[in-house]
């Protein structure tokens, strides 16, 4: 019989993780698209490591960080009660770093793709850069939002080694998906590693789909032609 | 009455130039910035909005400083209540005809001057449409008239009427006129087109060289020595043609080609494409009603 939770615990990480990183990531996009400061190639090389760096060397330094005899770790846990290592805070945190790169790189070409004007057109009118950002940037990037937002949603579903490394495989608390997937390969369980595996699979799928359907402008013409 | 002295040293095409301009322009009027393509008028234009910083100088509007080099004033372009009229529109494409010019409102500002300036330039059958839908000359008077809702002290106007045909062209130039007249608005506008400016603006400074020369009226400017003629209109050169000892050039006036007979000295620092005045005083023309 198939366990639902690594299913539902996957998509309560990946849309927690999602969520965090919207917020994060528009402030970080925004300033590494319009700053010229020396800094900002060293701040876009940290936003991108997560892309080349194996997960498990991701896993491993927060494995460390998080643990009773790092500095961080114990401040956690000592001061804030929280316990990062093999919890599910520690995961949301350890997706928020893996899937940086991708909600921050397509809102950063989303900004940088928009004219110039725009914004300046909306400062001589007197907004704030808070109401231009939120009322004239962001609403004419719809399409890089909603690759950043789906491409963060499925890579954090699609997470293995940094789970691994501090996560473990608690149920209910840290085994996700792709870690029952692997668990139940290994305990000779293929019927249900199959089974999870599919799921995943069709969702991810699903996901990727509806972006380039939304970006093609295929739904767009298709709602046109429901309509007429 | 505005007070504009702004010293930029400016990355142009033929390398580093110092660029000086100081002029002051009557509340309630549009003054013209003239001058070829690549010489900082629309550098003028940032610096005023407070979009790119002088080196030097000061910016007095209607007596608040604006700009001030020596004091350490320089306000942002949100705190200048400055209209700017890009050259690309900068229409926001999220929003309807009515959003733009409503996202321009001051907080509490009284919303009758959006149907006030929709009346105007004649835009309430655009309103509810998105700027992509809309053709060239649609999208200036829209641009237009969100750079006047909140009645800015000053308002810049940045070939406002380039790209577009002459019948267009003439019904804008209509608008803008009309909305300074009746608004009281101060306007600068950069402009090429002789005929825009001796029927827009009632003062012309030339940018060349990186000077901004002093005001002039704009009708004395194009026909240097002041011409009292009995009749004269601006035109387009279009062909230049010898026959004997006189030219013939071809003239484009309006939509019209016209041709008239010129001496030797008249032609010799004319060009295909020039803008001329053509003005008579030796005779009496005759005007008949059709």
């Amino acid at each position: 019989m198939i366990d639902w939770d690594p299913l539902v615990l996957t998509f309560k990480l990946a849309a927690i993780t999602t969520g965090i990183l919207l917020v994060i990531a528009v402030p970080l996009a925004y300033y590494l698209a319009y700053s010229r400061s020396k800094l900002k190639p060293i701040l876009e090389t940290l936003v991108s490591m997560p892309l080349v760096l194996p997960p498990t060397v991701l896993g491993f330094y927060l494995l460390v960080t998080f643990s009773p005899g790092h500095p961080i770790g114990r401040f956690i846990e000592n001061e804030l009660g929280i316990q990062l290592l093999f919890s599910f805070p520690g995961l949301v945190i350890g997706s928020v770093i893996y899937s940086l790169p991708f909600m921050v790189q397509p809102i950063q070409a989303g900004f940088a793709g928009l004219p110039h004007a725009l914004k300046e057109a909306s400062y001589v009118l007197g907004k704030s850069r808070f109401t231009t950002v939120i009322r004239v940037l962001l609403p004419n990037m719809k399409p890089a939002l909603l690759s950043a937002v789906v491409l963060a949603f499925a890579h954090t579903v699609g997470e293995f080694g940094v789970v691994l490394m501090i996560g473990g495989n608690i149920p209910g608390r840290t085994r996700v998906a792709s870690i029952a997937v692997y668990d139940e390969v290994e305990a000779l369980n293929y019927d249900l590693a199959n089974t999870y595996s599919l799921i995943l699979f069709a969702i991810t799928f699903l996901l990727l789909l509806l972006v380039y359907l939304f970006n093609g402008g295929y739904l767009k013409r298709l709602f046109h032609k429901m309509r007429t | 009455m505005i007070e504009i002295s702004l010293q930029k040293k400016l990355n142009t095409a033929d390398g580093n130039m110092m660029m000086q301009a100081d002029f002051e322009v009557e509340s309630g009027i549009i003054h013209t910035i003239y001058g070829a393509s690549g010489t900082g008028k629309t550098s003028i234009f940032r610096m005023l909005a407070g979009l790119l910083t002088p080196d030097a100088g000061k910016i007095v509007v209607n007596g608040q400083t604006w700009y001030d080099a020596a004091n350490k004033i320089n306000r942002k372009p949100q705190q200048r209540n400055v209209g700017f009229m890009f050259q690309d529109y900068a229409l926001f494409p999220n929003m309807s005809v009515r959003k733009n010019l409503e996202f321009a409102l001051k907080n509490e500002q009284n919303r009758v001057i959006i149907d006030q300036l929709m009346d105007i330039i004649a835009l309430n059958e655009l309103q509810h449409r998105k700027p992509e839908t809309l053709s060239g000359g649609q999208k200036q008077r829209v641009a237009l008239a969100r750079a006047l809702v909140n009645k800015p002290d000053l308002v810049l106007l940045d070939e406002p009427l380039a790209a577009l045909d002459k019948p267009m062209r003439q019904k804008l130039q209509k608008y803008v006129a009309e909305v300074q007249r009746e608004l009281g608005f101060t306007m600068l506008l950069i402009s090429h087109d002789v005929g825009e400016i001796l029927k827009l603006s009632q003062g012309i400074s030339v940018l060349e060289n990186g000077q901004l020369s002093p005001p002039r009226e704009p009708a004395s400017f194009f026909t240097s020595s002041a011409v009292s003629g009995k009749f004269q209109f601006e035109a387009e050169v279009i062909h230049i043609k010898r026959e004997g000892i006189v030219f013939i050039l071809n003239l484009l006036v309006g939509n019209r080609l016209i041709k008239i007979v010129a001496q030797p000295d008249d032609v010799e620092n004319l060009h295909v494409g020039d803008q001329v005045i053509v003005a008579s005083k030796g005779f009496n023309p005759l005007i008949y009603k059709v």
